[in-house]
């Protein structure tokens, strides 16, 4: 087969289920269970570290600047 | 040492430039090996006078803030110019004496001054935004200081030379025709080191982060870098024919050119000025309106969903050429669909404020935001539309493609742009407040009513040229001529040119009021203990 219909043929076919399924994936994944503390914490990360780079890990862990 | 190392590799390329101007084939060529050599002068003397002064270690417990405020001054200062040129272009074409092509020997032609506008517009007035406001999000979400030192510097003032390396190009005539992408070979290969140090600084910034997570602002800006580095050199693959002049071959030829230039075309606007801008949105409008935004779920979604739909939709530029009808096809189908995601956008926008809309009515800054998501949503609407094949064969090459990119550009970009330099004027130099809310108002609705002029204008000439070039009579010989359009949108291009006139008022009220925030109230807070010289 000439590469281009089979480039083709391969797209429409497994390249197409293959990005599909990992689509999908990722919504159920974003609904997995135990995301919502973590999706909240990142929510409201931004409000953290406004003025100055959180202190480093290895200093002072779970020091987190909180404003 | 490595001081020593610049400064002879900046000699060298100053005077590798001095022999290519010498040799240049072209006038564009000319000008910009000379701009090259200027730059690189520049640099080395700059270079040279700090060489003595002792080495200050930059504070990792400090934000590199100063690159973000030139970053804003930048993003000011050129989108002046490119809403200026935008209304000179948009007076040529109601009054084609504008041109003054004899007095300029055509080099003020509406044919080189849009390129100038659009690529000022976008790159110059959008990209040193996104730069800017991507080295503020993400060490504020990473909670860490810039990787790289002085490289964000570097890919600041590098970026400021690919802009006037491309506009004094345009004006001198070195193009290489590629909608969005016109600066030739020279300029297009500076672009790609630049790009590739704004990734490292992003990339490096991620990697040493002190939060867990990487917020989703971070995702949709990381996005745009990565796909912009993709699209750039795919769609610039070209032999130049000569190392000493600007002209160069693309190495695709026909319908394979117009399919690579548009798939380009469409995720510049996907990826630039969408993705991008979003990643402003998701930083922005929640920081402003002090609340988390609606849904994390729903944004991490809205992220992929984009990513997974946008690369496919550029056919639909191509609609009813010779490109294959089942790849135009794709284009509008995968288009329709990401209608879906960009309104889950939209929503998670504005739903941010669900609890607060009280704001709306008290903090112009916020109004100004939610009217960009406003536009965003309908722009999304607008833009799946017309690339159904039906409906682009009445709106293609007319007018109503320019309302579309506008209402888009002016109204998504714009003013979120203009949120976000509200936000931003303040904190990164210390001061209280604004200077002045009023003048934010008076922005707001030159802006909004600027806006609702061109889009509404241009709405009316495109659908009325669109309908008299498909007009034919009874026996079935089309009624118009093309200059019979020309002459029916006359009063629709005054209209337009008007709207611009407002839209560049209330940007020049915002420059006044930006700078009299700085300037004229005292400084409040530190931004900073003191001012490394890296």
């Amino acid at each position: 087969m000439e590469r281009y219909s089979f480039l083709r043929q391969l797209a429409d076919s497994w390249v197409l289920l293959i990005l599909v399924l990992i689509f999908l994936g990722v919504i159920v994944f974003v609904f997995r269970p135990g995301s919502r503390r973590l999706h909240r914490d990142a929510a409201s990360s931004i409000f953290r570290n406004e003025k100055k780079p959180a202190p480093d890990r290895h200093d002072a862990p779970d020091d987190k600047e909180v404003e | 040492m490595w001081d020593s190392f610049k400064l002879i590799a900046l000699g060298a390329v100053a005077v590798f430039a001095a022999i290519a101007a010498n040799y240049a084939h072209d006038l564009a060529y000319l000008v910009n090996a000379l701009t090259v050599m200027l730059a690189a002068g520049l640099t080395f003397l700059w270079i040279l006078r700090r060489m003595e002064a002792p080495v200050v270690i930059a504070d990792q417990n400090e934000y590199l803030d100063g690159v973000i405020r030139a970053g804003v001054i930048a993003t000011v200062g050129w989108g002046l110019v490119g809403f200026l040129v935008g209304v000179i272009i948009a007076a040529q074409l109601a009054w084609p004496s504008l041109n003054f092509s004899e007095l300029t020997h055509g080099f003020t032609n509406f044919g080189k001054l849009r390129p100038l506008h659009t690529s000022a517009v976008i790159f110059a007035f959008g990209g040193n935004a996104l730069i800017a406001t991507s080295f503020y999000v993400v060490q504020r979400t990473s909670a860490a200081r810039l990787w790289g030192g002085n490289l964000a510097w570097f890919v600041f003032w590098g970026y400021q030379l690919f802009i006037v390396l491309a506009a004094t190009g345009y004006i001198l005539g070195a193009t290489q025709s590629k909608e969005y992408a016109e600066p030739e070979w020279l300029v297009d290969w500076w672009l790609t080191i630049v790009w590739v140090a704004y990734l490292a600084v992003f990339l490096g910034t991620i990697m040493k982060r002190r939060e867990p997570h990487i917020y989703v602002a971070n995702w949709f800006y990381l996005s745009f870098i990565v796909t912009i580095a993709m699209l750039h050199i795919v769609n610039n693959l070209s032999v130049p024919v000569s190392f000493f002049g600007s002209k160069s071959v693309v190495l695709f030829a026909g319908v394979q050119d117009a399919m690579t230039q548009w798939w380009y075309g469409h995720n510049a606007v996907g990826f630039f000025l969408t993705a991008g801008f979003l990643g402003m949105m998701y930083y922005f409008i929640p920081k402003q309106a002090e609340r988390p935004v609606y849904s994390y779920k729903l944004s991490i979604i809205h992220f992929w969903a984009l990513i997974f739909l946008y690369i496919w939709a550029g056919p639909h530029h191509l609609h009813y050429t010779a490109l294959p009808e089942w790849a135009a096809t794709l284009g509008m189908v995968f288009s329709i669909m990401l209608w879906m995601p960009s309104w889950g956008g939209m929503i998670n926008g504005l739903m941010t404020l669900s609890g607060a809309w009280d704001k709306l009515r008290t903090d112009p800054i916020i109004r100004m935001m939610v009217v960009a998501v406003g536009f965003y949503g309908m722009a999304t609407f607008e833009g799946p539309m017309m690339s159904i094949k039906a409906v682009n064969s009445l709106s293609h090459y007319t007018d109503w493609t320019i309302g579309h990119v506008h209402s888009g550009a002016l109204g998504w970009n714009g003013m979120i742009t203009f949120g976000a330099l509200y936000y931003l004027t303040p904190r990164l130099w210390g001061r209280d407040r604004l200077y002045s809310t009023s003048m934010v108002s008076w922005h707001f609705w030159l802006a909004t009513i600027g806006l609702v002029l061109y889009a509404s204008s241009m709405w009316v000439s495109g659908i009325m040229e669109g309908l008299m070039w498909r007009e034919v009579d009874a026996q079935g010989f089309l009624v118009n001529a093309f200059a019979d359009t020309v002459i029916a949108k006359y009063a629709m291009l005054v209209v337009r040119a008007l709207g611009g006139v407002f839209y560049l008022a209330g940007a020049g009220i915002m420059a006044y009021n930006l700078w009299a925030t700085v300037a004229r109230q005292p400084r409040v807070a530190e931004t900073r203990v003191a001012v490394p010289a890296e």
